[in-house]
């Protein structure tokens, strides 16, 4: 007996609401069981892991900061990689993001005016552009993979800000540590009441809101628009986009100014809310997991910012895990592992149906 | 100075091994038309497992073969998820990657602090004892030979047998290869193994020759640098080997420079094998025919056979 | 809706009863950047969470959170200790400074530790090991055995710190052999054992015969081993891996430091201070001298108790940097604000500090 998938007439919509129920159904149950392994009552441990991050209020504040940068970088991967263009590479862009927009403070750290903020900004999106264009241009003049080209770039890219904060841009006074000099509150993101004080009070920054506002205008752009048509029959069917008169080289560049130019802007935001100045870990590989949280949303940005969510809460959980019940940091590491692989495996179910057959099939032997 | 040119060689060489045997492995299966990111994850795994077992049983040999069990095993995994449930390849990937890491870990916590079982290098009296020629070439452990042959062997299955016919007409269009009869999933089953097992012994490499020993996080990144590897040769194997001892060749010489007391910064010298690979990769692609000769057509893409 | 109240009331009330409970207990909490399988840094600072629960036993709970990256989970790992309810928490890497600073500004009523930084506040101590002076003895030791007069140096990042225990060194092997020389490799990562192997490689095959490292791991003592030369172990004892190579390894000691620091927060005594501790506080303590011939190990041994007794000062000046200059007064130890921003090379040293 074995088991194969059946390709389903059309999608299941069922299946599209029920799949993630079954995934962290089934993500429940092994996580209780290696927990209660460990010794551990599963109970509490799956509280601690999925609940108390939503209860509350400063953890529903750092779940939001968490999710921000991913759901950021997330969308623009995900109408990336439905066009079939591989920006493997965010990490890169988010990390010149990051440090075309510190320019600012480190070159004119008087300068105050309502265009710092403005300028931060438009240049951590610049920085992210510029970056993601390399492998855009070598992808359309060289035919150069841009999956190997854009990851290579990555590890260039931080090495140039680490050379940054060790020499040039290093602080004065930093006693010669590797670090810029720390940012003006005007050089920050401003903060927001999501919630009021008489439930919350729950404060998100700038970024949240430029994440929700990319998310948005993504969705439009995918279900509403020429380009967003242009885009998904690029990545069905890419002959037909052909013949349909789309530019290939005009997609991905588009993708990749994207993609990039997101990933700059939730670097540069990171660096003007969390981190404060520019130093050599500036991101804990939100990149590389972004392309995971694109994914899990299935290439969709609405659903990639569901997805940012649910990692946040994984990421956030394992942590008040391994402080609450003492388990280690790779017991959440491999929690998390399942969890995805859950997800992913249950998401087939949407287009797929699952059969048992008692015995291969003869007829394929003969071939035809 | 023949001494210094030695022993920079001898490094090169145990540099470009672990690089070698993971990035023939990736070779294979994206050959097969399997996209599997999760190779670092493979080697962590591959690693703790090789020196688990060689420090209880005191045998280098059984830690090889449990390294390269433990890969081909989490490698399943992978290609249950990706084969028989169809989940897409460049995220399983990636969580594969994540999930390796962690359960290294976790299986590893016992053996922290604790020397390793070296795996010794071959001598042979006489041929080892030739200035220069002698150490590198008859004074390697097996997995240097070892990960030779399997460059030589994957080459000329691949390419002059019936089996890598079926391989590369499995990755090229796996439509036709299933309308002809053969099972493109079970084809791509092998060599998703066949992959896991070569980063098994690539991470075995690293805990059992290369620096014999085991703590967390000790792959360093080389999994994705096998990865880039595989693109670097085209997709052919002999380029691997070219590709990993450029590479290899690369991070050594930045070191020697740096000891020569030459004042570059040294993030320059340790960026330079990427930028190298991304120029050479440039000048590979320019030969647009040659690249879509090679390029696995089906790479990435999911099958499920219409019934 | 009465029952509703009463059964709200009896939760809140347990919940509450829980809390006072946990308080009999001192929390106290550690962060650390890497994983504590490191087997270097993170791992010696985790013997020390561990001598604090055999030392104070049932008085106190601990927790702590490994492998958080420097950079934006840092404050938030730190808050969520505060919030969670440690009375001390010890922030261990020179990444989590600015962002212990924060969290402490917002929980007055918690003590924070934070290691080989410099910004101090009312609850914020700094603690650093004065590892430099295990360096000065190394470079005796290593100019005494070496047979080529050079060493290499395996190092991490050109960080003060790392620069300072180059010069310690070098200091160290003037005084044994003025024209002693080392040469240095940067290998860019804390930890990464396969390139310190290969950085190791390359400084035995250009001539050195003695290995130092800045480094995490163990890689490179076992290539010292495997090729019959010597060398030394970082953070931890790392004699099981080169028991014919390792001559002594600069350990960090924490145990004391956190067990007293623990117990002042207990007796209500726990100010905010800056310590450095060396030799004589039992914070840095090299291994057993061993595979060296006893006046060597005389030596070294005599020089540790002058260090320990102040006899010894590494960093006595004047001192004479690279470029000719001059630091320092005639007879007085260079003060500690010049070494914590070292960014020079000693005269001897013959390579060029990437800047």
């Amino acid at each position: 007996m074995r088991l194969v998938l059946e390709k389903r007439a059309e999608a299941s919509t069922r299946m599209a609401y029920l799949s993630p129920i079954i995934a962290i159904a089934l993500t429940l149950i092994t996580g209780g069981i290696i927990f209660a392994l460990r010794g551990l009552n599963p109970f509490t441990a799956l509280y601690v892991f999925f609940v108390e991050p939503l209860t509350t209020s400063w953890s529903i504040e750092q779940l939001i900061v968490k999710a921000t940068p991913l759901a950021m970088i997330g969308a623009g991967l995900a109408v990336s990689c439905l066009a079939n263009v591989w920006n493997i590479g965010a990490e890169g862009q988010l990390t010149a993001g990051a440090i075309l927009g510190s320019a600012i403070p480190v070159f004119f750290p008087d300068f105050q005016s309502p265009m710092t903020l403005v300028l931060m900004l438009s240049l951590g999106v610049i920085g992210g552009m510029a970056y993601g264009a390399i492998p855009a241009f070598l992808k359309n003049r060289f035919g150069t993979n841009e999956i190997l080209t854009s990851l290579m770039l990555v590890y260039v890219i931080q090495l140039v800000l680490d050379w940054l904060v060790r020499g040039p841009w290093r602080d004065p006074k930093g006693y010669n540590f590797p670090k810029t000099i720390a940012f003006s509150d005007w050089q920050m993101l401003p903060q927001f009441k999501l919630i009021p004080d008489s439930i919350g009070p729950i404060y998100i920054n700038l970024g949240a809101i430029f994440a929700v506002i990319a998310v948005i205008a993504l969705a439009f752009m995918m279900g509403r628009t020429l380009k967003g048509f242009e885009l998904r029959v690029q990545g069905v069917a890419p002959r037909a986009g052909r013949f349909a008169g789309f530019s290939r080289e005009r997609t991905v560049w588009f993708c990749f100014l994207l993609s990039g130019g997101l990933a700059g802007l939730a670097g540069i935001c990171e660096v003007m809310s969390t981190v404060g100045q520019l130093q050599p870990g500036i991101s804990p590989g939100y990149g590389f997991t972004a392309i995971i949280v694109a994914f899990l949303g299935r290439l969709n940005p609405v659903g990639a910012l569901l997805a940012a969510f649910a990692l946040a809460i994984s990421y956030l959980g394992g942590e008040s895990a391994q402080v609450a019940l003492g388990i280690s940091d790779k017991t959440a590491r491999v929690f998390q592992g399942i969890l995805l692989f859950y997800i992913l495996a249950c998401d087939s179910l949407i287009l797929y149906r699952l059969k048992f057959l008692r015995s291969t099939p003869k007829l394929a032997e003969g071939g035809a | 100075m023949n001494d210094q040119l030695l022993s920079v060689i001898l490094t090169i060489i145990t540099a470009a091994t672990p690089l070698l045997l993971a990035a023939i492995g990736e070779l294979v299966v994206e050959r097969s038309g399997v996209l599997n990111l999760g190779v670092e994850g493979m080697m962590a795994v591959g690693a703790v497992s090789g020196f688990g077992a060689a420090l209880m049983t005191g045998n280098p040999y059984v830690g090889v073969l449990a390294a390269l069990v433990a890969g081909a095993a989490l490698s399943l995994l992978f290609g249950f998820l990706t084969l028989t449930m169809v989940s897409n390849q460049v995220a399983t990937g990636l969580a594969l990657a994540l999930l390796g890491l962690g359960i290294s870990g976790l299986m590893g916590e016992s053996f922290v602090g604790q020397p390793g079982v070296h795996l010794e290098r071959l001598h042979i009296p006489g041929l080892s004892e030739i200035p220069i020629l002698g150490p590198i070439l008859f004074g390697q452990d097996f997995l240097v030979y070892l990960s030779l042959a399997i460059i030589a062997l994957v080459s000329f299955v691949l390419f002059r047998t019936k089996a890598g016919l079926i391989i590369r007409a499995v990755g090229d269009s796996h439509q036709s290869a299933h309308a002809l009869g053969y099972s493109v999933i079970g084809v791509r089953y092998l060599c998703v193994m066949f992959g896991g097992a070569c980063s098994g012994l690539a991470g075995g490499y690293l805990s059992l020759a290369y620096t014999p020993q085991w703590v967390e996080n000790m792959t360093a990144g080389r999994g994705w640098i096998a990865l880039a590897l595989v693109v670097f040769s085209s997709w052919l194997p002999w380029r691997i080997l070219a590709g990993a001892y450029l590479f290899g060749t690369i991070t050594v010489m930045g070191f020697s420079l740096q000891a020569y007391g030459i004042g570059i910064p040294s993030q320059l010298l340790s960026s330079l094998p990427y930028v190298v690979t991304i120029l050479v990769l440039v000048l590979i692609s320019r030969n647009r025919a040659l690249m879509r000769a090679n390029t696995p057509a089906c790479l990435g893409q999911p099958f499920v056979p219409d019934r | 809706m009465k029952k509703w109240m009463a059964m709200a009331v009896a939760l809140a009330l347990g919940a509450s009863a829980g809390a006072a409970q946990a308080a009999d207990k001192l929390k106290a909490c550690w962060i650390y950047v890497g994983p504590v399988g490191d087997f270097g840094y993170s791992y010696q600072h985790d013997q020390g969470r561990k001598a604090v629960e055999k030392a104070l036993g049932d008085k106190v709970e601990t927790a702590f959170l490994e492998n958080v990256a420097e950079g934006p989970d840092a404050e938030r790992a730190i808050e969520r200790f505060a919030r969670e309810g440690c009375k001390i928490i010890f922030t261990t890497s020179f990444g989590f400074m600015d962002p212990t600073i924060k969290v402490a500004a917002k929980y007055p009523d918690v003590k924070f530790e934070h290691a080989t930084g410099y910004k101090k506040a009312d609850n914020v101590s700094i603690y650093n090991a004065r590892f430099y002076e295990g360096r000065y003895v190394m470079g005796q030791i290593a100019a005494k055995m070496s047979k080529t007069g050079t060493a290499g140096y395996i190092v991490s990042f050109p960080i003060p710190e790392v620069v300072m225990g180059i010069n310690a060194f070098m200091l160290g092997a003037q005084s044994v052999n003025p024209d002693f020389k080392v040469k240095i490799i940067w290998v860019n990562s804390w930890y990464d054992p396969g390139k310190e192997a290969d950085a190791a490689k390359v400084l035995l095959g250009q001539g050195a015969d003695i290995l130092v490292q800045h480094t995490d791991s163990t890689a490179a003592l076992q290539v010292a081993e495997e090729q019959g030369k010597l060398g030394f172990g970082q953070s931890s004892d790392m004699i099981k891996f080169a028991p014919k190579a390792q001559l002594s390894a600069n350990t960090d000691d924490w145990d004391p430091y956190y067990v007293a620091r623990v117990q002042a927060v207990l007796d209500g005594t726990w100010k905010s201070e800056d310590t450095w501790g060396g030799m004589k506080d039992g914070m840095v303590v090299l291994a057993p001298f061993t595979n060296m011939p006893d006046d060597v190990k005389k030596m070294a041994e005599d020089s540790v108790a002058k260090i320990k007794s102040g006899e010894l000062q590494p960093f006595m000046g004047p001192i004479t940097k690279q470029d000719g200059t001059v630091v320092g007064e005639a007879g007085k130890p260079l003060p500690d604000g010049e070494l914590l921003g070292m960014n020079y090379y000693i005269k001897g040293v013959d390579d060029k500090l990437p800047q």
